[in-house]
């Protein structure tokens, strides 16, 4: 271990940008105080891996007004609830009186709908692969249970065009440390294609310090070279978890989607599929993105060719008390994280 | 049996309330005399200080609510080196409580009590309308000699951080409560008077003493990092976590370092008392786990940063909004 360490803060090669995709690395290199323990030659970038980060503000204005009837409950993951639309939060709209439950299982939707039939829960459905088949695994269940009552308002997003989208702005990323939660379903072989495409390494890497500086380490020895490394193999097998996907298959499609301030790029996400679309909530409306405040700069920021710092807004109009950007919501967001760490 | 509107009008029902639960598990002299206020001895300096208490669940893993009236209460009088004394308690009952869960939270109100070497001076209730909500305000005065030693104006770098056990089994134990979630953990809510005293009465050199509620441990370091201007270090291996309110955190994305304690306090004493604090908590019921967890540096004025224990420094800022889980 003390090798990586070593390594990592004496590398004196070229200056290199390496990418972390998934948000809870870059909550974990925040949390472990890795940027310190690295050579002033290895530059670490936060990619576009955290779901809320990621939503438009269309999205947040549709669950806006979807709360305002009354026979609607919302229910959503905690992080949600700070995410401001063209001028409003889903905090602002509960304290107002809207029904909005912040809960910690999609699961738990089964058991609201039940009690109450005369109202329509509607989930708030964001996420990765990682979570796309809880989303599935609820319809299931809704559906074996003849429970009618649950819908979803989803803005699903899947990984590697996303990646092949940052590669081809050629914002100078030399290395991926992988998704973790997502290489868990989806196996590490998605990011073959890309490797190989664009000459990178990519890094399948768990998500404690050791772990990360370990993946770090491996790609600044691979730089420049098509490989992808699994450094995480108690978990993230070569083709994943493939009853998962197969239940995202069942009742989800690939489809375009839009991406906060990065506009909509082709294949990256997943909506129900047309013969559920009775659980949907009007997702299908939202496909484009506009950005609240033109001086935001999180779409530079998500691929890694501004830093947090280099926004106009970071640390003045926009902080974890106000936030403009997306990126300062989230506790994965990289402005979040930038600004709480001072990294 | 229920509570109605008619247990707050005043007349019968209010008053057998009183008698059959109140009076009944918190008698002593004072509050014998049911006077319009208590009449007690005092001292010429006294501590004061007031907490409501709003949790759900009302009972849980290691406490309930009542307990938590009277810690809260207790410890907030202990950390400013007074001896906690005498306790008031409102409670604000809604329509349909149940007179067997009021009996049960006002038992562990009477015996926290007890431990505490508090009194039940006075008491209120109300009734509000509403689903059987039980929520309770205690008050609290307790005694200084004027001679405690408590004083940040002249911290300085070398200065121990001390924490008096492990972090977050409050909050996760409410939370797993909340989530239905089957685990070990219990809530560490406890009355720390024990420990303050016997730091006071062993000439501790203390620098700063607080519980480690609401925001955490980092939370309060920080404040006390600006209001003294210092700079503080923790050392994260140091910090005990138990391991499996460390696996809770991990999975809900949770930091402990941020999470709420009932039973905890942190203090920071002159580095030559350092060791002998340690001993003197260690040997007190509520502090076999502390732990020396930082010092305070020359660094950044106002900052409280963290050596992690994979090598790295990152600096801990204060809790900004609420502490959410994560999204994945």
């Amino acid at each position: 271990m003390i090798d990586y360490k070593k390594f990592l803060k004496e590398y004196d090669g070229r200056s290199i940008k390496i990418m972390e995709v998934c948000g809870t690395h870059t909550a974990e290199i925040a949390h472990n105080g890795i940027s310190g323990m690295l050579s002033e030659n290895i530059n670490l970038v936060s990619g576009p891996g955290c779901p809320v980060c990621v939503t438009v503000t269309a999205y947040i204005d549709k669950l806006i007004e979807l709360s305002k009837n009354p026979n609607n409950v919302i229910a959503t993951f905690g992080d949600m609830l700070r995410v401001t639309g063209k001028s409003q939060n889903l905090n602002d709209v509960r304290a107002m009186g809207a029904d909005i439950q912040m809960v910690y299982s999609p699961m738990d939707m089964l058991k609201f709908a039940a009690a109450d039939k005369t109202k329509t829960f509607i989930f708030a459905a964001v996420g990765f692969e990682t979570t796309t088949p809880v989303y599935a695994l609820l319809l299931e269940e809704a559906i074996k249970n003849g429970i009618t009552n649950i819908k979803l308002l989803t803005s699903l997003k899947t990984m590697p065009a996303v990646i092949d989208w940052v590669c081809a702005k050629k914002g100078g990323i030399d290395g991926f440390l992988a998704p973790g939660h997502v290489s868990v379903i989806t196996g590490s072989q998605i990011f073959n294609e890309i490797s190989e495409k664009h000459n990178i390494p990519f890094a399948v890497s768990g998500f404690n310090g050791e772990q990360i500086l370990a993946a770090l380490c491996a790609l600044v020895k691979s730089c420049g070279k098509p490989n992808v490394i699994n450094l995480y193999p108690s978990v993230v097998t070569e083709e994943g978890n493939q009853k998962a996907q197969k239940l995202v298959e069942k009742y989800f499609s690939h489809c375009d989607a839009a991406w906060r301030g990065m506009s909509v790029i082709k294949n990256s996400g997943m909506m129900l599929k047309d013969e559920y679309l009775n659980f949907d909530a009007g997702s299908v409306e939202l496909i484009t993105d506009q950005v609240h405040n033109p001086k935001c700069r999180c779409a530079h920021i998500l691929i890694g060719s501004l830093k947090p710092y280099e926004c106009p807004l970071f640390g003045k109009e926009c902080t974890p008390q106000s936030q403009q950007g997306a990126c300062m919501v989230s506790t994965e967001g990289s402005c979040y994280n930038y600004y709480i760490n001072k990294r | 049996m229920k509570i109605t509107m008619a247990h707050g009008s005043g007349g019968k029902a209010t008053s057998d309330l009183i008698k059959n639960i109140f009076a009944k598990h918190l008698h002593n002299p004072v509050l014998a005399r049911m006077e319009d206020s208590a009449v007690v001895k005092g001292a010429n300096i006294i501590a004061m200080t007031t907490d409501s208490f709003v949790v759900t669940p009302l009972f849980f893993k290691g406490g309930d609510i009542g307990k938590l009236a009277v810690c809260g209460t207790v410890n907030d009088l202990a950390m400013s080196g007074a001896v906690p004394k005498y306790l008031t308690c409102g409670f604000i009952l809604e329509e349909s409580a149940d007179t067997d869960d009021i009996e049960r939270i006002v038992i562990s109100m009477a015996m926290t009590a007890i431990e505490a070497g508090v009194i039940f001076v006075a008491g209120d209730t109300k009734v509000i309308e509403g689903k059987g909500g039980i929520y309770l305000n205690t008050s609290g005065v307790g005694f200084l000699s004027g001679n405690e030693n408590i004083s940040s104006a002249n911290c300085k770098q070398g200065d121990v951080v001390i924490l008096s056990g492990n972090l977050g089994d409050h909050h996760a134990t409410i939370l797993s409560a909340r989530m239905n979630i089957t685990n070990s953990i219990e809530s560490d809510c406890a009355p720390l008077n024990e420990i303050t005293k016997k730091l006071l009465e062993n000439s501790i050199r203390i620098k700063f003493m607080r519980d480690v509620t609401r925001g955490g441990l980092a939370t309060v370091l920080n404040e006390f990092a600006v209001s003294s201007k210092c700079c503080i270090m923790l050392q994260e291996e140091h910090i005990p976590v138990l391991e499996q309110v460390r696996g809770f955190c991990d999975i809900l994305g949770l930091d402990p370092i941020y999470m709420g304690n009932e039973g905890k306090m942190v203090s920071i004493v002159a580095r030559e008392d350092a060791q002998k604090a340690l001993d003197i908590i260690r040997s007190c019921r509520y502090g076999e786990n502390a732990a020396i967890v930082g010092e305070v540096i020359s660094g950044e004025e106002n900052t409280v940063l963290m050596k992690t224990s994979v090598g790295g420094t990152r600096i801990v800022p204060e809790l900004f909004g609420e502490s959410l889980p994560r999204i994945c």
